[in-house]
């Protein structure tokens, strides 16, 4: 069985409110595909995806793996020139900077990253 | 006699200033030892354990709290409320559990148990006025959770002390922590043993000034 990755530019999320935009992400992953995502989800929005991720988790559906390329602003204490410059972006980009990948955990076994590099490593029991 | 008045006057203001009990979450992945770490301060401060820490993941299903844990350090007390919250993963497979050795419907069961106790932890991250977030210092630090708490906590304005706990064992890395999340204070400890438990205690009264 082919490993299916679908892309997701940020326009197809943008006009979508969170809600949404998380069951949108969730859709693809409960089609056994692995979500390449332009930009990333808010701090909110990752504790909603878990938190809808554990509401739909069952015997065949063990939940997603998901890592994200330019995080690490999201744990940055903020000064209030910071805060001015992120607003400032966020104008221009919103939260098209970055890149998310979500995939399934039946798949995906782990990911594993650092700040330069995304490992994925594949489930040997893929259904 | 002034004394005495003076005594009784603060001791009048004091009740105006009390505060409600800060609550002091512990947040983390599974099996980083939150829970572990718990009984260590409910150990040595009220004198028994919070709850079962266990090897397999999600032993914690629901939140523990202990009320009015008074810790003192360097002739300072501190009192709060401790609250010891479920492991926080993307994935629960009950067939990790049935490798422990656990039978079918009880590890379905567990795993049931265990996303409510996600949800759960999520929701309490409101409630909180600090945190403690226990990481296994021997795994990496850039996991997506620990990213996702510790960017919650930040967009919630709640004060943080990393812990990069299991410092007793050969692949403990703080260094590693300390890369990830250079804007937060990090300290390493040995929940199970002991280790800088009284630095952490020192951290403590820092963390919720």
């Amino acid at each position: 069985m082919p490993l299916i990755m679908q892309y997701v530019p940020y326009e197809e999320l943008s006009y979508l409110d969170s809600d949404k935009r998380i069951q949108k992400l969730l859709k693809i992953v409960k089609q056994n595909k692995v979500v390449l995502m332009e930009g990333t989800l808010s701090s909110q929005e990752e504790a909603d995806l878990i938190e809808a991720t554990m509401e739909i988790v069952d015997s065949k559906f063990k939940g997603v793996e998901i890592s994200a390329f330019n995080p690490m602003e999201k744990v940055t204490k903020k000064t209030p020139q910071d805060q001015l410059k992120k607003i400032f972006i966020n104008l221009i980009w919103g939260r098209r900077r970055g890149l998310t990948v979500i995939g399934p955990a039946n798949i995906i076994k782990d990911i594993r990253r650092d700040p330069k590099s995304i490992q994925l490593f594949l489930s040997n029991r893929r259904k | 006699m002034i004394q005495k008045f003076k005594d009784f006057f603060f001791s009048i203001l004091s009740i105006f200033n009390q505060k409600k009990h800060i609550k002091l979450g512990i947040y983390g992945p599974p099996n980083g030892g939150k829970t572990t770490l718990a009984n260590r301060i409910c150990q040595d401060w009220l004198g028994e354990a919070m709850g079962e820490a266990s090897s397999i993941a999600h032993e914690t299903r629901e939140i523990q709290q202990k009320e009015k844990v008074q810790v003192e350090s360097n002739g300072k007390k501190l009192s709060f409320n401790l609250i010891d919250t479920p492991g926080i993963a993307t994935k629960i497979d009950y067939e990790d559990f049935i490798k422990k050795g656990m039978k079918k419907k009880e590890a379905q069961g567990r795993a049931k148990e265990a996303t409510k106790g996600v949800i759960e932890a999520i929701k309490w991250l409101d409630n909180m006025d600090a945190v403690l977030v226990v990481l296994d210092s021997t795994k990496n630090p850039y996991d997506q959770v620990n990213i996702t708490i510790i960017g919650n906590l930040a967009a919630r304005d709640i004060p943080v002390l990393i812990l990069g706990n299991k410092t007793d064992l050969k692949r403990s890395n703080l260094k590693k922590i300390e890369a990830a999340f250079p804007q937060y204070p990090v300290l390493g400890v040995s929940a199970e043993y002991g280790d800088n438990i009284e630095d952490f205690y020192k951290e403590i009264f820092k963390l919720v000034k």
